[in-house]
Formats: C-alpha cells, structure tokens, sequence
C-alpha cells in the first residue's frame, strides 16, 4: 500500500471502522444531534448523557466511510466523561490535527487520536473525519441540532 | 476508377468515417495523456463529465482569438460571425437530434436549466391543485426538484413510477400511473447512477394515448446513443454539452415548435424581445424568446464542434466498442469477492454501479484515486434511488468512447487493492 494510503487506513482505523465503540442508541439521553455531509450523504447522529458539565456518556449511529466511522468511534471513547470545556478544546486540537501541517499536534491531549493525521494528505476526507464532531458540537449546543459539514 | 463528374457529385456528401479506433480517439483528448500519483490516468467519470477533444479546446480557443463579439445585435464583421457561427450551431444541434426545425433548439446552461424552463414556462400554467407530475424512481435530482417545487406551488402531486432490483422501470406500473390528473411526464432515457436506458418511445406512446406530454432527460444518452426525437417522438428533450465532450455551462432544450410557440418566456432581458415600451414588450419568436441576455456564445459553439467531432466517429464501430467495454467491465466486477452490481438493467449504456459488502463507496474512491483511478462515490444526485436499493451510497465507474480494455483491467487491480485494504 502507498505510504500515505497507509497512514490514511492505519490498523486502529480500520478496526474501529470493522468494529464502532459505542455504536447504537442511548437509551435516555438529554442531548442529541444529526450530522450530515451534503456531498455524500452521510449521515450519522451522536447521542449524550449531559450530567451538569460532564458528558456522562456518548453513542452515535449512521452509515459512513471506514474514516468517518472510526472517527466517530474513537470520538465517544475520547470524551466519555470529559467536560463541556475539555470536549471543545479536544474538538479544537482534532480540528488542528486535520488541517495544519506545521501545527504540531498535542498529542498527549489526542491520545490515540493521532492517528487521523493521515487525513491531512487528502483534503477532501477531512469532512469524513470531522462530521461527528460537528455533530457532538451541535448536540452540546442544543437539545435537538442538526450539524452539517458545509 | 475515378470518372469525370464522380468528385464533384461526391463533394457535398459527409466522409464516411474511419473505422474506429480506440488508440486514435484517446489520442484526440489531450487531458488523457498524464499521470496521477505516478499512474496513468484511467478516467472513468464521464457520466460526470466528459473529457474534451483537441478540436472542442481549439475552437474555443480560435474563438475568443479571432470572432469574439455579442451576436444578433452588431452590425460589425466580428458580430457577424460570432452570429453566424452560433446559429450554425443550432442547426448542427436540430440535425443530432433529428428535430424539425431550428427554432425547436433552445440553447440553455445543461439539463437543470433545460428542465426548471419547461417545469417553469410549459408545466407551470397547466398543472393546478389535485394534477400530478409523474416521474421515476431513477431520476436525477435535477428531475426531481423542479417538479416537486412546482407541485408544492400548486398543490400538486408529484407521482413516481416504481422500478425492479435490476433498475428497470416497472411498464405496466407507469402505465397505471397515468390518470386524468398526470399533466407531464418527465423521465430519464438512461439513469446515471445505473446505465439503464428507458424505453422511451413505449413511454411517450403511453403518455400520448392520454394526451399527456413527455418531457426527456437526455443528459446521460446524447454521449452513448443515437438520438432522434421524431423518433421518439418526445414533447421535450434536453442535454447538457459538458457530457457531450463539449464545454461546461452549455446545454440544450429541444420542445416541439407547437410546445414553445404556446409557452411564456422564462426569463426576461435582452434578445429575447422584439420591441419594449414601458407600457408593453413584445417578446421576441422561437428560440430567442427563451434566450434572455448574451448567452454563452463561445459554449455553443464548442457544443458544435463536439458533436462535428463526435459526427466523425464511425457510429457503429464506437458503439459496438462502448457496449463491448461495459459487458467486459460487468464480467470483470462481477467475478470479485464481495462485489455487488447495482443496476443490472438488459439495457443499459455507459455506468457501472457497485457496492463492496463492508467498504463504503468512499474509501473505494480514495484508494482507486491513489491508483490513478477516478470514479464517482457517493449518491449520484440520486438519493430516492439509493433509497430503493438500500444503500447510502454506490462507486461508480462510467465509460466513454476513449476508454480501453486495458483500463477495465486497471480497475480491477485497483478493487483487488481496495479489498485487499479492508480485509
């Protein structure tokens, strides 16, 4: 496989994409929001349990590419409780990660994250791989939201 | 044996064209000739957009350098041919599609505009509350929202003929959809997100039995088959240049003269008046009346010269060369683990649809790019249709006149590749 191919499909992606953590509804969750992608059509809805500031806990659901899936998997582990502040700040550095070549990422802060850097060599896929944290944005924002990549 | 009087009775006829030659063709269509991450470049996305001849990009070019000027309204010699040249154009586009007269040719910017014209000028005064719209479940968005804007305006219902898992659209159901209330038709002749091509002339013969016209989307034919709306005997019929080899922003309507004669213009400008006081305008007659506004001059005729160069392709050896490819593309696909065929239609021209058990259409996209491959991922602008086959999304790989053997083979390693990827 050609180097970037390969750190596009990285193993841990192509597992989380084999098998989504936290992939399903969340029986009583006071927050939700469907995300989409216009240009594809995917689609995918991230459901939390906000108790006070604290993301208690965080499934999402939906079809899409092995990118966006292992993305929004290893989105839920990542911020399964965190704060409202950590989550926009790790929503920040994701976003960094994605888009800036000379902007070193904080890895310790991404953890396992990291491996989305691939994303950077093909511009186009960085919406796959942001839409659920578009998504988990828009739900934080408000009860019922609708998150859009465009 | 040459006799006197042969050359002379001979000069007004068309050369017959070559036989065709695939290596020739490619080598018509500079764009073919480079490499993507290092691969050549196998183009299978025409059903997007087509590539362009040497001979559509040097008329476009000779244009803006030598006759560029406004046309139907200079008294000067660089006016005059621009006019000249543009009009020539339309007659060129009444011969391909085997209309009656110029003036059924409306030059618009692609088949989206050509539809939302007549969705807006025909359909808008005869559809009221309780008519319907009757279209298919293969339709392209294109040919779905102006109808359903009109319908949702007029309280109107927009009607969908159902199709089978192979993609081909149910006769009898159409038949029984078409009520006292249908007041068009419109339909695809060949889906984009699947190859199927439609029996169009049934379906007109349907419609007409019941006075209701028919409006096709020809957007996706014009660059396989051979088109002849007396034939068809189609109301409308529209296509888009960029599919056509020919430049982006340039498109067809075809309406029968007694169609447009009857309809209101579309949009309102110049050209498209004949006198205009403040109290009153008279509009213009056919086509100019549906052309506001200084059109894409330099478009229509790169239009002409992609159907000149697509006039001097032997039209049965480059058919028998298209439908030989996507039989041998089927073939090929088909015998790969995991792979599914969406849209097996008997008959079907130029696409090849899949889905990979476990690989969203995407990642087949990105990693086939990677191999200089390029195909469509995503819905096709068809998502009612993705519906009916239950997926979110297909790959899709279309073919045109200038692609090989050799290329179906790259693609197929290129699968390999992918499946290979996600194991």
């Amino acid at each position: 496989m050609a180097s970037d191919l390969g750190d596009l499909y990285q193993e841990v992606i192509l597992d989380h994409n084999r098998q989504p953590r936290n992939f399903g509804d969340l029986p009583g969750a006071n927050r939700r929001a469907e995300g989409f992608n216009p240009l594809c059509g995917d689609r995918v809805t991230v459901s939390l349990t906000l108790e006070g500031d604290v993301l208690k806990d965080i499934r999402f659901q939906g079809s899409g590419c092995a990118i966006s899936k292992a993305s929004a998997s290893m989105m839920t582990e990542t911020m399964k409780g965190r704060t409202r502040a950590q989550a926009e700040r790790l929503f920040q550095e994701f976003h960094r990660l994605l888009t800036e070549d000379s902007g070193a990422p904080d890895a310790a802060g991404l953890g396992k994250l990291v491996v989305f850097s691939g994303v950077r060599e093909f511009p186009i896929r960085v919406k796959c791989a942001t839409l659920a944290w578009h998504t988990l944005r828009a739900a934080l924002d408000s009860a019922h939201g609708i998150a859009s990549t465009e | 044996m040459t006799r006197p009087g042969d050359l002379l009775a001979a000069a007004p006829v068309r050369k017959a064209p070559a036989a065709f030659d695939v290596e020739r063709v490619r080598a018509d269509f500079p764009i073919l000739r480079q490499t993507v991450f290092g691969k050549p470049l196998v183009y299978l996305d025409s059903a997007a957009t087509a590539q362009k001849p040497r001979a559509v990009i040097d008329t476009l070019t000779r244009f803006y350098e030598a006759d560029n000027a406004n046309i139907h309204r200079g008294l000067h010699q660089l006016s005059e041919r621009s006019t000249a040249a543009y009009e020539e154009t339309r007659a060129k586009v009444r011969r391909f599609l085997n209309a009656t007269e110029d003036r059924e040719i409306v030059f618009v910017r692609g088949t989206t505009e050509a539809i939302n014209l007549a969705a807006s000028s025909y359909a808008r005064p005869h559809v009221g509350r309780d008519d319907e719209v009757l279209i298919t479940t293969m339709e392209h968005h294109s040919n779905i929202v102006p109808w359903q804007m009109l319908c949702e305006e007029k309280g109107a219902r927009l009607r969908v003929a159902p199709i089978n898992d192979d993609g081909e659209l149910l006769l009898d159901e159409f038949e029984a959809l078409l009520g006292p209330r249908t007041r068009i038709v419109s339909v695809a002749h060949v889906s984009n997100a699947l190859g199927t091509v439609n029996p169009i002339r049934r379906i007109v013969e349907m419609a007409h039995r019941r006075n209701i016209p028919v409006l096709v989307d020809g957007a996706q034919a014009a660059p396989h088959l051979k088109i002849d709306v007396r034939d068809l005997d189609c109301d409308f019929y529209t296509l888009s240049g960029h599919k056509l080899f020919g430049p982006t922003g340039i498109g067809v309507l075809y309406g029968k003269a007694a169609l447009l004669e009857a309809m209101p213009p579309y949009q309102g400008g110049g050209d498209m008046i004949a006198s205009v006081t403040f109290e009153k305008t008279i509009y213009n007659r056919l086509p100019h009346k549906f052309e506001a506004g200084t059109p894409h001059i330099a478009g229509v005729i790169g239009l002409g010269a992609a159907i000149d160069y697509l006039e001097s392709i032997d039209p049965e050896g480059r058919a028998a060369h298209e439908q030989a490819l996507l039989e041998h593309a089927t073939r090929r696909l088909a015998e790969l683990p995991r792979l599914r065929i969406v849209g097996r239609a008997k008959e079907k021209t130029g696409v090849l649809s899949f889905v990979i058990e476990g690989i969203h259409p995407h990642d087949i996209g990105t990693i086939l790019d990677r191999e200089g491959i390029a195909i469509r991922a995503g819905h096709h602008c068809a998502q009612p249709l993705m519906d009916r086959f239950g997926v979110p999304a297909t790959a899709r790989a279309s073919f045109a006149l200038y692609n090989t053997r050799e290329e179906v083979g790259a693609l197929e390693s290129g699968i390999r590749k992918v499946l290979g990827v996600f194991r």
